[in-house]
């Protein structure tokens, strides 16, 4: 197989196989977690349901103080490579014209002198995080091998687009197809891994927000 | 045998590529000038120049042995007709052609003879040069005086100091080769394995890059350093986009969406119209065509890839290399469909079962546990 055959194995054939598991299995995990149902709530409502749980899902966003004290290199860690990565995600040139093709609309790019720092700072947060988890004395006893994946899935796409852009070792096709390749990686697991976080977070959220609001206490 | 053929009757049989030269009336200076020139193509230092022309004006006229399989004839326009009297088409008009049939005057059994004569003669000097695939389905699909292109391939092959792989059908298979590959078409590399292959590729490829690989057999009677799929790593090193004058819009974000927009007009970059540059490894941003007039990116055209393997199945032409080339909606839509109904299966098979136990669940009374 060339180069050039793998880069097209992994635009065509690659991202079907890839797209094809990630969206059944997004669903199929969805209709688990919904269909599964839940026991009618015999106690009396205290107060709102709905409009709890949607302030929850805003207000969460906001780490409470007393969290944040406990575990700020985390969180600040945590937002520094989420809001790189959906910058990487949604606004270089590229990316967009991917989306593009799939759902029909585009929208303007940032500069690639952008998206490079913010490529830079995410590998930088994402290798921070992992010298984190395994150096604190908790966070190493509470993470197992799905931790460790995940991690390396969510590195490899940065990293290997950041080689790819410029270019470093390997010719253009081979490492444009080894960062398309490492983006279908992260699609087939995603659905099975905590990576579903992205979908479920909210839904998490509301729910815990919820279950306040029925009860008439604060979220 | 020589006597049939049309090639540069006016040429010295037996010369030194010095001595044609100056019988086509070129200058010192400009002979100078175009070993220069072949230097710094070819990324070698300024001291070499003296070497290359002192090895060029002694060199004795290489005999070359060309032969057209599955092919265009693109390849032999670009190379004999790209520019007039330049220094390069004398060169390449220097070589003893011994053998090219389309521009040879001689046919059939006459100019098979030629090329026998030839390789006979000059059996473990020649050059052989091949543009075209080799189909392997079916020996009759292409064939000369009746002999298969695989046939005169391995026979001529035979004798050759080194072989010169040129354009993309003969280095990788070419169109011909393109999917669903009718003819069972190969390139040389597939067929000969224990001969030096060098390979030339482009849609067509840049005539100076043929010269520049032919000036360096003939300056140093070896081939030039090659890359990872056989091509001169001083012509093939560095991508069109790295080399792109309209690099810097890409950087800036800056591109032409459609042929006609403002964009276009401005000459931003072509990345959403389609090019290959970035994936593309060939010399056409910095030598250019046409005597150094433009290359398809500066005529406002997207790079097609021409120069790499199996460009012609990389997705369509005018699709962004970022692009996917299958239809990824239609594929989650069907995904999502078949999994909105496995779930809905699977959720109702769970409540039936669910329904089913409560339906079975006796209730235990007071009376039960006083018992």
């Amino acid at each position: 197989m060339t180069e050039i055959e793998l880069l097209s194995w992994a635009r065509g054939p690659g991202l079907q196989i890839a797209s094809i598991v990630f969206v059944a299995g997004v669903i199929i995990r969805f209709f688990e977690i919904l269909v599964l149902g839940r026991k009618a709530n015999l106690a009396e409502a205290k107060g709102r349901e709905m409009s709890s749980g949607l302030k929850t899902m805003i207000t969460r966003t906001v780490p409470d103080k007393a969290t944040f004290k406990r575990s700020s290199v985390t969180i600040v860690l945590g937002y520094i490579f989420h809001i790189g990565l959906f910058v990487i995600c949604f606004f270089s040139a590229p990316h967009i014209l991917f989306l593009k093709d799939i759902i029909g609309f585009g929208w303007p790019s940032l500069p690639t002198a952008v998206i490079d720092a913010f490529a830079v700072v995410t590998i930088i947060a994402l290798v921070a995080t992992l010298v984190n988890r395994l150096t604190n004395k908790v966070m190493r006893y509470l993470t197992n091998f799905e931790d460790l994946l995940t991690w390396l899935l969510t590195f490899l796409p940065v990293v290997t687009g950041y080689i790819a852009f410029h270019r470093i070792g390997f010719t253009a096709p081979s490492l444009l197809a080894i960062h398309i390749l490492s983006v279908e990686l992260l699609l087939i697991v995603f659905p099975f891994t905590k990576l579903m976080h992205a979908f479920t977070l909210f839904i998490a959220r509301w729910y815990n927000g919820a279950i306040s609001g029925y009860r008439g206490v604060a979220s | 045998m020589k006597k049939d053929l049309s090639i540069k009757k006016d040429v010295p049989e037996k010369g030194t590529l010095g001595d044609v030269l100056r019988s086509q009336g070129v200058s010192r200076r400009s002979f100078m000038k175009f070993c220069a020139t072949t230097a710094s193509m070819m990324a070698l230092p300024p001291a070499m120049i003296p070497m290359i022309a002192k090895a060029m004006e002694q060199a004795r006229r290489p005999s070359v042995i060309w032969l057209s399989f599955q092919e265009c004839t693109g390849c032999t326009e670009s190379l004999t007709r790209a520019h007039t009297s330049t220094i390069e088409s004398l060169i390449f008009d220097s070589i003893s052609l011994d053998y090219h049939h389309t521009l040879q005057a001689a046919a059939g059994s006459a100019a098979e003879a030629a090329r026998e004569a030839a390789m006979e003669e000059n059996y473990g000097n020649y050059l052989l040069v091949v543009d075209g695939s080799i189909p392997l389905d079916n020996p009759g699909y292409s064939t000369i005086a009746g002999i298969s292109n695989l046939d005169m391939l391995v026979e001529s092959a035979k004798g050759a100091a080194a072989i010169i792989a040129v354009g993309t059908c003969a280095t990788y298979g070419g169109i011909p080769h393109a999917n669903p590959n009718p003819t069972g078409a190969v390139s040389v590399k597939d067929i000969i394995t224990d001969k030096p292959i060098i390979n030339v590729p482009g849609c067509p490829p840049i005539p100076v890059v043929i010269t520049g690989v032919l000036a360096h057999f003939l300056t140093f009677g070896s081939l030039p350093e090659l890359d990872h799929i056989g091509r001169p790593k001083a012509f093939y090193g560095q991508s069109i986009h790295d080399r792109c004058y309209r690099r810097p819009f890409y950087d800036k974000g800056q591109f032409a969406e459609t042929f006609d927009d403002e964009g276009a007009k401005k000459g931003w970059c072509l990345y959403k119209l389609g090019c290959k540059g970035p994936t593309t490894y060939n010399a056409c941003a910095t030598t250019k065509w046409n005597n150094g007039t433009s290359f398809p990116i500066e005529s406002g055209h997207p790079c097609i890839g021409c120069s790499e393997p199996d460009f012609w199945d990389g997705g369509g032409f005018y699709k962004a290399l970022a692009m996917p080339t299958e239809n990824i909606a239609q594929t989650a839509v069907y995904a999502a469909a078949g999994a909105a109904a496995a779930g809905a299966a699977i959720g109702a098979m769970n409540r039936g079962k669910k329904n089913a136990s409560n339906k079975i669940h006796i209730k235990t009374t007071i009376e039960d546990l006083s018992k």
